[in-house]
């Protein structure tokens, strides 16, 4: 496939695994093993059954009427929402942590910038009865006070990054800290398709369930597998990528991401990493990122605590540089009008990471007859203090 | 030849200090390298401050925050190193991230680090893959030896990998750890050392991470040709001052 990462796990020019030696045991055993582990029946079969049982797939896809009609196409909703702990982020984090069964690891280390990742991780330790220490920014912790007492209350330990900018690259930063402390009996969950080869490669075969699941349930409700366009938010891009996979290779399908805008890509506060970004490196992968002109990395900005992320995926590099993907960047504003929009037509309140995609329809006009999938990827429970701030519920 | 091999044809243990360029103060940095010749340190570690640096520990992390809070860049570096070479003759060394260096421009980079009289780098996160596919011929036409780190948990074949494409000394990592983690070496230290004593390297090496004392330095360079010393140096400049740094080099040997 012609958008899959190669054996050095580069996307084009993006990609690779820019880390010091004393991670390079760790990443190197997780590189010569991951393809063999998740082709394994048993592998597979454990996945799919735990996917099925405990997350609760296939998520339903869903065909939004009165959306569709609000804007003159034919829009379905992958419903990742209905995901047990209520996003996508699971997928990836029940894959990693039977890879980490796997290869003998007994303690799992992550990161989580609104904490998502983080209670998608503690929830697989204990349902495995492993170990789960999450790296969260100190001035996160103080803003997703929820999700913190969520994993505290599934028995992770929660342990704040205090240096930098105390945010999620910060967490990431302090993750890869531990793991490097930490050679042997540790296994990293990274919740995003960032970092190191094999890590993009890895969450998107993971996430690549929303993808697959998307071409059998269109079949059976449209008669064809290939939507007109799949639309997904993006702040690393696991959502994203899982919901791209399948469709990558095929030029008929149009991919389309959302980034967040924040108060507006020109002013000073935003994530729209691909209209701001340079190429660069971050946590261990070239990709493009949001830095000084000197190299220092940037802190981002959304009115979403999921897509303040500096970089991008390097798989979503790739598709942005090659024009494969078309990207789009959505403001604070018009995302929490979309998120409204939707509670309000389909009874569904999305993610405000979510709403940020359902926002395409200001900048993309789609024909009546066009399909249109967006990836709805979290539901909004976690986000309700943002909403009732901003519309003064 | 470059002072590094020159340094490590002389006899004696190298005392290598790291310090952040741009710290405690802005304009510290010229000082503290002429200091640290003045008292007989052997080579000298210049970082470059990042504000990612994943492979360092807090004291490292929180000089960086504070020298690019200062003001530091890389082109303010080159511009307070650029006399440099008048007053200091001990090698010395760019240690800092790979991404600051690209946004210089790589090549740009080498051939600044040539013009001021830079002897080498060490990057922690350009692997030796990368280097020597893509940067070897770059960093050798400016004369830059490239130093590559090891670990306890390097294998016997990519140490060899790692020997054959380096040219001046390999960075012996005293454990697994980011810098200025651990406080005395055990067995498990010396059982790593006494290994890689008898891969009978051609490169020699020097230990780094984990030193701060007479003690750590002299079991670390028992078997090795030299030591680096960054975050305990760190501490003692926060902690006394750009001043006293003779203070801190005569506790070590």
């Amino acid at each position: 496939m012609k958008y899959q990462a190669n054996e050095k796990g580069y996307y084009g020019e993006f990609g690779g695994a820019y880390i010091p030696e004393m991670l390079y045991p760790n990443v190197e055993e997780l590189r010569t093993t991951y393809l063999d582990i998740m082709n394994e029946p048993s592998f597979k079969e454990e996945f799919n059954q735990l996917l099925k049982d405990y997350v609760g797939r296939p998520s339903p896809l869903y065909f939004a009427k009165r959306l569709s009609e609000k804007h003159n196409t034919r829009i379905y909703l992958k419903r990742e929402d209905l995901n047990h702990t209520g996003a996508h982020k699971v997928n990836n984090t029940i894959g990693q942590i039977l890879v980490a069964k796997k290869l003998g690891k007994n303690r799992i280390i992550a990161e989580t910038g609104a904490g998502q990742h983080g209670v998608a991780t503690a929830t697989v330790c204990a349902l495995m009865g492993i170990k789960c220490i999450v790296y969260m920014g100190e001035i996160d912790i103080k803003r997703q006070a929820p999700n913190v007492a969520r994993m505290k209350m599934l028995g992770a330990e929660v342990r704040p990054a205090k240096s930098g900018s105390k945010t999620l690259k910060d967490a990431t930063n302090e993750a890869i800290r531990d793991w490097i402390n930490n050679p042997v009996d540790t296994h990293y969950i990274i919740g995003s398709a960032i970092g190191p080869h094999p890590y993009p490669d890895m969450v998107t075969r993971f996430q690549s369930v929303i993808s697959e699941e998307i071409k059998w349930q269109l079949n059976e409700k449209e008669g064809r597998e290939n939507p007109d366009y799949v639309v997904a938010c993006i702040g690393g891009g696991s959502n994203a990528a899982g919901t791209y996979y399948h469709f990558l290779d095929n030029p008929d399908v149009g991919i389309i991401a959302v980034e967040a805008a924040g108060k507006g890509v020109n002013s000073g506060e935003s994530a729209a990493t691909s209209q701001l970004g340079k190429e660069g490196i971050i946590h261990g992968c070239k990709t493009l990122l949001m830095q000084t002109p000197d190299g220092q990395i940037t802190e981002p900005y959304s009115i979403s605590a999921g897509l303040d992320y500096p970089g991008v995926g390097p798989l979503h590099s790739h598709l942005y540089k090659t024009g494969r993907g078309e990207f789009f960047s959505v403001t604070d504003d018009d995302a929490m009008t979309a998120g409204l929009e939707l509670s309000q037509l389909e009874g569904i309140i999305p993610a405000i990471e979510t709403s940020h995609a359902l926002a395409i329809f200001n900048d993309k006009k789609f024909k009546p007859d066009d399909i249109v999938v967006i990836s709805l990827s979290g539901r909004g429970d976690k986000d309700l203090n943002t909403y009732i701030d901003y519309f003064k519920l | 030849m470059n002072r590094i091999n020159q340094k490590l044809n002389q006899d004696n243990k190298l005392l290598s200090i790291y310090f952040t360029a741009g710290y405690p103060s802005l304009n510290d940095t010229v000082k503290v390298i002429q200091d640290l010749e003045q008292n007989g340190v052997d080579m000298i570690e210049i970082g470059l401050p990042f504000s990612d640096p994943l492979a360092d520990g807090p004291t490292i992390q929180e000089s960086s925050t504070v020298a690019l809070k200062n003001g530091m860049t890389t082109k303010l570096l080159f511009e307070q190193l650029k006399d440099i070479r008048q007053s200091v003759n001990i090698p010395l060394i760019i240690m800092g991230y790979f991404n600051p260096m690209m946004q210089y421009g790589i090549e740009a980079f080498c051939a600044k680090c040539q013009e001021i009289g830079i002897d080498g780098l060490i990057i922690p996160d350009l692997p030796v893959a990368e280097y020597h596919e893509h940067y070897q011929e770059i960093f050798e036409k400016y004369g830059l030896i490239n130093v590559f780190l090891i670990t306890p948990q390097t294998s016997d074949e990519r140490i060899r990998f790692i020997d054959s494409v380096s040219n001046g000394f390999i960075y012996m990592v005293s454990s697994a750890s980011t810098t200025g983690a651990k406080s005395t070496f055990g067995d498990v230290q010396q059982d790593y050392f006494n290994r890689i004593q008898n891969l009978k390297l051609k490169n020699p090496q020097i230990v780094g991470f984990g030193i701060s004392n007479n003690e750590t330095f002299l079991q670390a360079t028992k078997t090795t040709k030299g030591a680096i010393i960054g975050s305990a140096f760190i501490k003692h400049i926060t902690n006394n001052g750009v001043n006293s740094i003779s203070d801190f080099v005569k506790k070590i040997r």
